[in-house]
């Protein structure tokens, strides 16, 4: 099967459905013929034109608050908000508006759009563009929070994220971009709220996220070689969230490492460490969860200082030894 | 009173319709005020008694497919854009046969089939959305035109600078109509400005800006219509201000100790709607008679809504969990 990068999928799932609905039209910053601050959206104005590829002022309220009305009104708008970090500034069309509309309307009028945005620390570009504050949008009630870790997964995942009639905010990990997996060409939809097995193991569960899905396989790796025998569980999608594959894999090895890049003080790993002591899957620990994320520390600009802020290999393995070890 | 040429749609028996409309904006706003005062309704409100012209003024010289987008002082806008006093005043007693099933409340009526997009609590929440609404109406080729309501207050959130500015840059079919109401809660535009009209700020985003005095229904109509109409043929956004006043606090805690009693009573001498039947009395299209008997009429209405309301039942705890996601 064809290899794509996981940007070239994102941008393969949007013009699919660009072609397909007249309805769906991307809007954001630089999203025109400079191709967005990533290149996601190279090509598309030449192919679409610039009514359907809207290329905006930098007003991120007015852009999110204008794809929120627009999608009120029976458009599928997909807002590319430059930075995740830029959520601050779009914060009040988010979460009061575009999350809350139909339920303070009682259930009249949805909001069907996707706010398609860069995460993640490892670029160098410090403090205010290198955040991962999913935890924050997962906590609102009326938005669903997706995390697509693989080209393949970014594909499927977008498309039904397009197709639901809820808005979406949909993290795309900045290292990820370029990440290449089998992709195929024909449209295709992961729905929303089912985990994936990343890797099938019997020792110990890593629930790990987003670029964390790929430090945990490489520690995996690493650990292998010691004859510990890792599954490692990817949510996809923070809400809905796919309690039962996560309740199950912990069920059966009765140790689990809770991983992602976001500050672990209010990370969504504590939700999911929660939901595991909370269900049967309690009886069956072996040792107790372990949560494993970023440092409570704006991300730093110095190469050496930006990655001690966020779990790396070495963290994971250690952190699944002396689970693994825990008597 | 000013006189220009109105749309033929506004013929003498709609002035009529909307002299009575302007009394049922009133008295709604007078009993809400009333059960408030008694506790018999919860939560807050926010009462657009005086500001009745900006509402069924402007509401008025819309066609019917186009959209509003309202705020937290909306229950004017809403009745203006045709929705049912019964189901308005239900969802302020929190009854399932209010427009929101009792979730929304006061600041979140909505009537999106209606092209009634809702209030909104958040000043300045609405116009953004409001600009997205002129978007659909572009992108699909709709041909309606969203008017945009908001206070003095939202004119100095960055929504606002930012949704003009995109609207006039795509020339999207929106007016934004600024209630200048003189207080953003206990703020006086005095001290919150220092420039004298806020539509002047329609020339740093290169639209048209016009001042109108916002109690007199036939400066109101004849503004928005003109301005409604430039938008639809294309040409793009303007921004109206309305200068008016409420004639209440800001909400049900009110003292209302930023502003004098003398500068009230200045204001309710130019009571929108005293002013609307003087001019329909001269122009021969009213009578004492039948005025009195549409007051009459229009306090029966909520009266009826009153009933309505109270003798609904109470949403289901069953419901609590709907309608969070389509």
């Amino acid at each position: 099967m064809r290899e794509i990068t996981y940007l070239e999928a994102v941008r393969e799932a949007m013009s699919q459905e660009m072609r397909k609905n007249q309805d769906v039209y991307l809007l954001g910053e630089d999203i025109g013929v400079y191709g967005g601050a990533f290149g996601v959206t190279r090509g598309m104005i030449e192919e679409f034109g610039p009514e359907r590829v809207r290329n905006t002022p930098i007003s991120e309220a007015a852009i999110a608050g204008a794809a929120v009305g627009s999608a009120l009104t029976g458009m599928r708008p997909i807002l590319e908000l430059q930075f995740s970090d830029f959520i601050t500034i779009a914060m009040d069309q988010l979460v009061n508006q575009a999350a809350k509309l139909r339920y303070m309307y009682g259930g009249k009028g949805k909001v069907p759009m996707v706010v398609r945005t860069p995460a993640g620390s490892g670029t160098g570009a410090a403090a205010q563009h290198s955040q991962s504050l999913e935890a924050w949008m997962a906590h609102i009630p009326g938005l669903k929070v997706v995390q697509p870790s693989t080209a393949y997964d970014a594909k499927g995942l977008l498309k039904a994220a397009i197709d639901d009639d809820n808005p979406v905010i949909f993290y795309e990990h900045k290292l990820l971009y370029k990440m290449k997996s089998h992709v195929p060409e024909e449209p295709y939809s992961i729905p929303l709220g089912k985990a994936d097995m990343k890797r099938e193991g019997k020792d110990v569960t890593i629930v790990a996220t987003a670029m964390m899905v790929h430090k945990a396989l490489e520690a995996a790796k690493e650990l292998e070689k010691e004859g510990i025998d890792v599954e490692i569980v990817d949510p996809r999608t923070l809400v809905p969230l796919d309690e039962e594959t996560i309740v199950e894999s912990v069920k059966k090895t009765g140790r689990v490492v809770v991983v992602h890049e976001a500050v672990k003080r209010g990370g969504y790993g504590g939700e999911i460490a929660s939901i595991i002591a909370e269900s049967e899957a309690f009886d069956y620990l072996d040792a107790p969860i372990k949560r494993l994320g970023g440092l409570p520390v704006p991300i730093p600009y110095n190469p050496n200082l930006e990655k001690a802020a966020v779990p790396q290999v070495p963290d994971i393995i250690k952190a699944v030894k002396e689970t693994v070890q825990f008597k | 009173m000013s006189n220009h040429a109105l749309p033929a749609f506004i013929t003498d028996e709609k002035l009529v319709e909307l002299y009575k409309q302007m009394w049922l904006i009133r008295y709604f706003d007078e009993k809400v005020d009333q059960f408030f005062a008694k506790g018999m309704i919860h939560g807050t409100t926010h009462l657009c008694v005086g500001q009745e012209a900006t509402a069924a003024g402007s509401i008025a010289v819309l066609q019917e497919k186009d959209k509003i987008t309202s705020t937290h002082r909306g229950h004017g806008h809403c009745i203006a854009k045709g929705a049912s006093v019964d189901k308005m005043m239900a969802e302020l007693f929190g009854k399932v046969t209010g427009y929101c099933k009792g979730k929304g409340g006061s600041m979140h009526i909505a009537d999106v089939e209606k092209g009634n997009l809702g209030a909104n609590g958040i000043v300045g929440g609405g116009i953004p959305l409001a600009v997205g609404a002129a978007l659909t109406s572009r992108m699909k080729n709709e041909g309606y035109v969203v008017l945009c309501f908001f206070g003095d207050g939202a004119a100095n959130e960055g929504s606002f600078h930012e949704s003009l500015n995109l609207a006039s840059i795509w020339d999207l079919p929106v007016v934004f109509i600024c209630e200048n109401n003189q207080y953003g809660m206990s703020g006086s535009v005095k001290d919150m400005f220092n420039i004298e009209h806020i539509a002047d700020r329609a020339q740093a985003y290169g639209i048209p800006g016009k001042v109108i005095d916002g109690n007199d229904m036939l400066e109101v109509m004849n503004a928005v219509y003109e301005a409604v109409e430039y938008a639809r043929s294309g040409k793009g956004p303007v921004l109206i201000e309305a200068k008016t006043y409420r004639w209440k606090g800001h909400s049900k805690s009110d003292a209302k100790k930023y502003r004098t009693r003398e500068e009230e009573q200045e204001w309710r001498k130019k009571d929108p709607i005293k002013r609307f039947k003087e001019y329909l009395m001269e122009k021969g299209v009213l009578t004492e008679e039948k005025a009195e008997q549409l007051r009459e009429e229009a306090f029966r209405e909520i009266e009826d809504a009153v009933a309505f309301a109270e003798k609904s039942p109470e949403p289901s705890l069953d419901t609590l969990l709907e309608d969070v996601y389509a």
